[in-house]
C-alpha cells in the first residue's frame, strides 16, 4: 500500500521509464524545484511520464488522486508540461488559444497582441517558448513541469519569465518543476534543487 | 449481342506496343523497361488464369466456389494494402485492419446490390457476383491503402502537434481530428475525381467493355451509374473504418500517441 500525502501538491513515488532510473519526490503548493543532470540523464522522459505521455512504472499522485485514476486528458490539464520544443499545429499564433491573453499577460513576457495574427512559422524559438507559456498558464494548471522554458531567451525576458512563473505560483497555490541547466538562474528562482540520477543501472524496461 | 473475336496475332500486335515503349524508355537510358516488361507479362499470366477460373466457375454455380473466390480476392487484397504502408503498424495489425475494413463493406455492399438491386436469381450467379465484387473491392483496396498510409506516416510526421494538443487537455479525438481528416480526403480525392470526370473525361472501363459486347449504351450506364455508387459508398465506409480502427490502435487507453507501435519505414 502506497502512502498518499494529501498535503503534497505532486507526490511522485518510484516513478521509472524505459529511460530513466526510478525517482522519488514530493512538491509542497507554491513550491518551485529546479531540476538538473547531464544530458542523456532521461530529464524530459521523466516530465513525459509524469504527464503520462509514456509508459512508465511508479505512482504519481496530484493533490492525493493517483494518476491511473483520472482520465488522461483531464490528468494533463491539472499537470501541465510545456516541452523544450513546443508543438504549433494550426496556421496562426492565436488559433492555439482557446481565448486570446490578455494584453497585460503579452506585456509580461515582452509581446504585443499583433503576435497573435502572426503565422507560426515566422516565429523565434524565443517567441514560440513565451507563447508556449502563456498557452498552458491558460489551463490553470495545479503543477508545471516546465522543460528549458527560457533556454532561447535574452537575460531581461528570462527575468520576466521566471517573474512570471513565481507570480502563478504564489497566487494559485501551484508548484512547478523547472529544468534548467543555469546555476545562477536556480539560484534566483528554486526552493529547492535535484539533480536527476544518472541512468547507467537502468536497460530497457 | 455479337462480339467480335480477337485472335492472338491481334493480342501480339497490341504487345508489340509494350514492347517498343520498353526499347525507347530503354535507348533514352531511364530505366523502367524490366519492370514494365516484367508486369506486363505478370498481367498476361493473371488475366489469362482468372479468365480459365471464371469459365469454370461459370459453369459449376457453385456457392461455395463464389465464396472461396471472394476470400481469395480479399486476401491478396489485404496484401496489397499493407504492401501500400511506408510505416505499418506491428504484429499484424495493418494486414488485420485493412481485411475488416475492405471485408464488412465490399461484401455487404455486394450482396445487399445483388439481392436488392439487380435482383439475380440465384443471388450468387458468378457472372453477376464476381464482376461487382471484384470492382468495389479493387476501389476500396486502394481507398484503404491511400488513407491509412496518410494516417500512419502523418501520425509519424505530425508527433510534435499532436502531444501539443494532448498536453493541453485535448483527449485522444480531437487531437487526431486533422490527421483523421487529412487521411480521408487522401482517401477519397480519387473517387470524387472519378465521379466527376466520369462520361466527359474517361468512358468507365466495365460501360465500355458492356458497350462493345453489344449491350445499348443506356443499359450500360445504368449499371455504370450502380456500380459508381456501391464503388464510392463502400470507398468511404472501408476508409472510415479503417481510419477508426488505425485511430484506436495508434493511441492507447491513456491517450499516449503510440509510434512504437509502428514499424520503421521501409
Amino acid at each position: 500500500m502506497s502512502t498518499r500525502n494529501t498535503s503534497s501538491a505532486l507526490d511522485v513515488q518510484g516513478v521509472s521509464g524505459a529511460y530513466f532510473s526510478p525517482v522519488d519526490l514530493r512538491l509542497a503548493p507554491g513550491e518551485l524545484l529546479c531540476l538538473y543532470g547531464v544530458s542523456g540523464s532521461g530529464k524530459s522522459q521523466f516530465l513525459r511520464a509524469l504527464v503520462d505521455l509514456e509508459p512508465h512504472q511508479g505512482k504519481v499522485f496530484l493533490h492525493g488522486v493517483e494518476q491511473q485514476q483520472m482520465a488522461a486528458h483531464d490528468w494533463r490539464r491539472k499537470l501541465a508540461y510545456l516541452p523544450a520544443e513546443s508543438g504549433w499545429w494550426a496556421a496562426r499564433v492565436g488559433e492555439h488559444f482557446a481565448a486570446p491573453p490578455a494584453l497585460d499577460e503579452l506585456a509580461g513576457l515582452g509581446l504585443d497582441e499583433t503576435i497573435l495574427t502572426r503565422e507560426v512559422g515566422g516565429l523565434s524559438s524565443g517567441e514560440r517558448q513565451r507563447l508556449g507559456l502563456l498557452r498552458l498558464l491558460q489551463q490553470r494548471p495545479q503543477v508545471m513541469l516546465l522543460d528549458e522554458p527560457s533556454a532561447n531567451l535574452d537575460p531581461e525576458s528570462t527575468l520576466k519569465m521566471e517573474g512570471m512563473v513565481r507570480e502563478y505560483l504564489h497566487l494559485n497555490g501551484a508548484a512547478a518543476i523547472w529544468v534548467s541547466h543555469d546555476p545562477s538562474q536556480r539560484a534566483r528562482i528554486a526552493d529547492r534543487g535535484m539533480e536527476m540520477p544518472s541512468n547507467t543501472m537502468e536497460t530497457a524496461a | 449481342m455479337n462480339l467480335i473475336q480477337l485472335s492472338a496475332f491481334d493480342l501480339g500486335l497490341a504487345a508489340l506496343l509494350v514492347l517498343a515503349l520498353g526499347g525507347l524508355i530503354a535507348l533514352s537510358g531511364l530505366g523502367l523497361t524490366r519492370s514494365l516488361y516484367v508486369s506486363s507479362l505478370r498481367m498476361v499470366f493473371q488475366l489469362l488464369l482468372i479468365g480459365a477460373v471464371l469459365e469454370a466457375l461459370f459453369r459449376l454455380n457453385n456457392p461455395w466456389l463464389v465464396a472461396l473466390m471472394g476470400m481469395v480476392m480479399l486476401a491478396v487484397a489485404g496484401w496489397e494494402v499493407v504492401a501500400r504502408q511506408k510505416r505499418r503498424l506491428r504484429g499484424g495489425w495493418g494486414y488485420g485492419i485493412g481485411l475488416v475494413a475492405m471485408a464488412l463493406p465490399a461484401f455487404s455492399l455486394t450482396l445487399f446490390s445483388l439481392v436488392a438491386l439487380v435482383g439475380v436469381t440465384p443471388w450468387y450467379t458468378p457472372q453477376y457476383a464476381i464482376p461487382l465484387l471484384g470492382m468495389i473491392l479493387g476501389n476500396t483496396m486502394t481507398g484503404i491503402g491511400l488513407g491509412f498510409n496518410r494516417l500512419t506516416t502523418g501520425a509519424a510526421a505530425s508527433r510534435r502537434e499532436i502531444e501539443a494538443q494532448l498536453l493541453l487537455g485535448y483527449d485522444m479525438r480531437q487531437a487526431s481530428r486533422k490527421l483523421r481528416q487529412d487521411s480521408l480526403h487522401t482517401a477519397m480525392v480519387p473517387t470524387i475525381n472519378m465521379l466527376t470526370v466520369a462520361g466527359v473525361v474517361s468512358l468507365p472501363g466495365m460501360m465500355t467493355g458492356q458497350i462493345l459486347a453489344g449491350t445499348s449504351p443506356i443499359d450500360a450506364v445504368k449499371y455504370q451509374i450502380l456500380l459508381m455508387f456501391l464503388i464510392t459508398s463502400a470507398t468511404g465506409l472501408g476508409t472510415m473504418l479503417a481510419i477508426e480502427l488505425g485511430t484506436r490502435r495508434l493511441f492507447d487507453e491513456r491517450e499516449r500517441l503510440r509510434l512504437d507501435r509502428l514499424l520503421d519505414a521501409k
